[in-house]
């Protein structure tokens, strides 16, 4: 990790809001290249906010928002995948009963031969797509088998090593582990720090288990009601104090003060 | 770093294939009409039953495509007719000429398959609804205009046209193997489930009719334009009901107005039992030519055989069943993976 670098995104307050309701206020962010930032947060406290406005499918109100020092409005997510921005979400755009290199591939093929006999240029795609895999630590026997047939953490870890390949530099994963078991999600975990430290991909992963945060962030943030509840480095920070924050942090609390003088007041 | 391509037996590479199920269905038919019906032994039965089989299979080929890329047609089976009362009408009525008649009918069977798909795309119905209704309508259409405009349910003889005995040596003629004759619609038919095959597997757009039937919405994801596919798709079903139609027409010289209802069934029934999946995704054109070939040895077996030929249409329902729940219990056990 290298934290003298210059940071490829950076979040200088930004905010957005819906009419009269404020999505997210004020938050600063900045990804470098090999570092995880995880962003936590309960159901509504503008997680999906954020990473839309860095993904590039709404634009911000209010602050600045710098991809390598140049400040960008996107107007459509093409926009920031061409800089390299790239999102993978938990549908995963993926085509079950296409095989494996083929979903790969899929939207991207490499071509060979002269129209009108132009044709997918499979001996490639199927050695390509298998080298690439392998060399980001996928293990995948057979690239024909249909992508639908590998485990859920799989099918995750293809469709980031795909965006890897297809020249991501900030990933943003959105609950890349949500719908998955311990082995599934300890597959996809492996492969986060091993994309970000190997390949030097910065990675934002959106979460709300501090657990899996904690297992390979660099960076967290909390966020809470469109607000940061907590913005510190992984250095200053124990997993004890991101399952705090994560409760709730500083409203918990008071809700504990509060308890706790009821329990105090209740007659014995 | 481990090497990650594994090299499969060639039995269950072949096993994988989607159409394996309709190759199985191929010998076992085979075999059975090959023992009750002595006739059916002889080569020239051979040619009768790829024939019959070419009949369904041309436009069986384009409806697997769509298949796979996830809809239906069920106006398949007229649209062969009317794309032939087209030509016919617009060669005898309108130009004089026959030429400019096959002509017109190809777009008049392309703008067919066309608003099909327009029509999905812009109503988001399922296509079961959508070319139910344009069956219905061109259903109605052929036999009304036919009528008005002859007077009769069928269209004049158009053999005496200048023209006429080139047209139908391109559509419809038929050449000698031996001292059989073979018709050429058998060579057309092979012909395009053979192009079908190939655009299915190794080109772009195939990879992508694969994609927008499997996941519509990964394929929109990953930028394949979802709607382009579908229409394009029925255009391709249009392009295939006119190469029949016209077959037909230089065939019978005539068109019977009624005729075609009820092929559609047996184009979708061809292309199931050739491994195409009713959800989409999952298929192959060159199985939907082995049901095409089913379906043909089943009509010509059941009259070689010597039955009532009211057999036949019981065969393929239950052939389909088979097929059906043959074809699931590969799938499942093929992509199950390892063992």
């Amino acid at each position: 990790m290298d934290m003298s670098a210059n940071p490829i995104i950076q979040l200088s307050n930004v905010g957005k809001s819906y009419g009269n309701i404020s999505a997210l206020k004020d938050v600063s962010l900045s990804v470098r290249q090999g570092e995880v930032t995880c962003i936590l947060g309960d159901n509504g406290a503008g997680k999906s906010t954020l990473i839309s406005i860095i993904a590039g499918l709404i634009t911000h109100d209010t602050g600045t928002y710098a991809v390598d020092g140049k400040a960008m409005h996107f107007n459509s997510p093409r926009q920031a995948l061409d800089l390299g921005i790239s999102a993978v979400y938990q549908t995963l755009a993926l085509v079950p009963l296409l095989s494996v290199w083929r979903n790969f591939y899929l939207g991207s093929e490499l071509m060979t031969g002269v129209a009108p006999f132009k044709r997918l240029d499979v001996k490639k795609m199927q050695a390509t797509a298998g080298e690439e895999l392998a060399r980001m630590g996928i293990n995948i026997p057979d690239l024909e088998q249909p992508i639908g047939t590998l485990s859920g953490g799989q099918r995750q870890v293809v469709a980031i090593a795909r965006a890897v390949h297809f020249g991501a530099r900030v990933l943003i994963l959105d609950e890349p582990t949500a719908a998955l078991g311990v082995t599934q999600s300890g597959i996809v975990l492996r492969f986060i720090a091993t994309a970000a430290r190997e390949q030097g991909v910065g990675v934002i992963f959106i979460t709300h288990n501090p657990h899996h945060a904690y297992m390979v962030g660099d960076h967290f943030m909390v966020l809470s009601r469109g607000e940061v509840e907590t913005d510190t480095a992984r250095a200053n920070l124990s997993l004890e104090d991101l399952m705090f924050h994560m409760a709730g942090g500083a409203g918990l609390n008071a809700l504990q003060h509060e308890l706790h003088r009821n329990e105090a007041s209740a007659p014995v | 770093m481990r090497r990650q391509v594994v090299h499969q037996p060639l039995w269950k590479k072949v096993l994988k294939r989607p159409e394996v199920g309709a190759l199985g269905g191929v010998i076992l038919v085979f075999a059975f009409f090959y023992v009750m019906a002595p006739p059916f032994r002889q080569l020239s039965a051979l040619t009768t039953v790829l024939y019959q089989a070419s009949t369904l299979g041309i436009p069986a080929v384009a409806v697997a495509m769509l298949m796979i890329g996830g809809e239906f047609d069920l106006s398949a089976g007229v649209a062969v007719t009317s794309s032939s009362l087209a030509a016919s009408m617009a060669a005898t009525e309108i130009f004089g000429n026959i030429w400019l008649g096959i002509i017109f009918a190809l777009f008049f069977s392309l703008a067919i398959g066309a608003l099909n798909g327009y029509l999905l795309v812009k109503t988001k119905l399922h296509s079961f609804l959508v070319t139910l209704s344009t069956f219905l309508m061109l259903q109605g259409l052929n036999i009304a205009i036919t009528k008005l405009v002859t007077g009769n349910v069928a269209t004049e003889d158009i053999s005496g046209m200048p023209g006429f005995n080139l047209a139908q040596s391109i559509f419809a003629s038929s050449f000698k193997v031996g001292n059989v004759n073979v018709s050429i619609a058998i060579v057309y038919w092979i012909i395009l489930a053979l192009i079908g095959t190939w655009v299915l597997l190794r080109t772009r757009v195939g990879n992508w009719i694969f994609a927008v039937g499997g996941q519509g919405d990964s394929a929109r994801a990953v930028g394949i334009p979802v709607k382009k596919v579908k229409i394009g798709l029925f255009m391709v079903v249009g392009f295939s009901c006119w190469f029949l139609g016209m077959h037909m027409l230089f065939a019978y010289d005539t068109v019977q107005s009624g005729a075609g209802i009820g092929n559609e069934l047996l184009y979708i029934a061809s292309a199931v039992v050739g491994g195409c999946l009713l959800t989409g995704g999952y298929g192959s054109a060159a199985g939907s030519a082995l049901g095409a070939f089913i379906f043909g040895m089943t009509t010509e077996g059941v009259i070689y055989a010597d039955w009532d030929p009211d057999w036949f249409m019981f065969f393929v329902g239950a052939m389909l069943l088979l097929a059906t729940v043959f074809n699931g219990w590969i799938r499942v056990r093929a992509s199950s993976g390892r063992k």
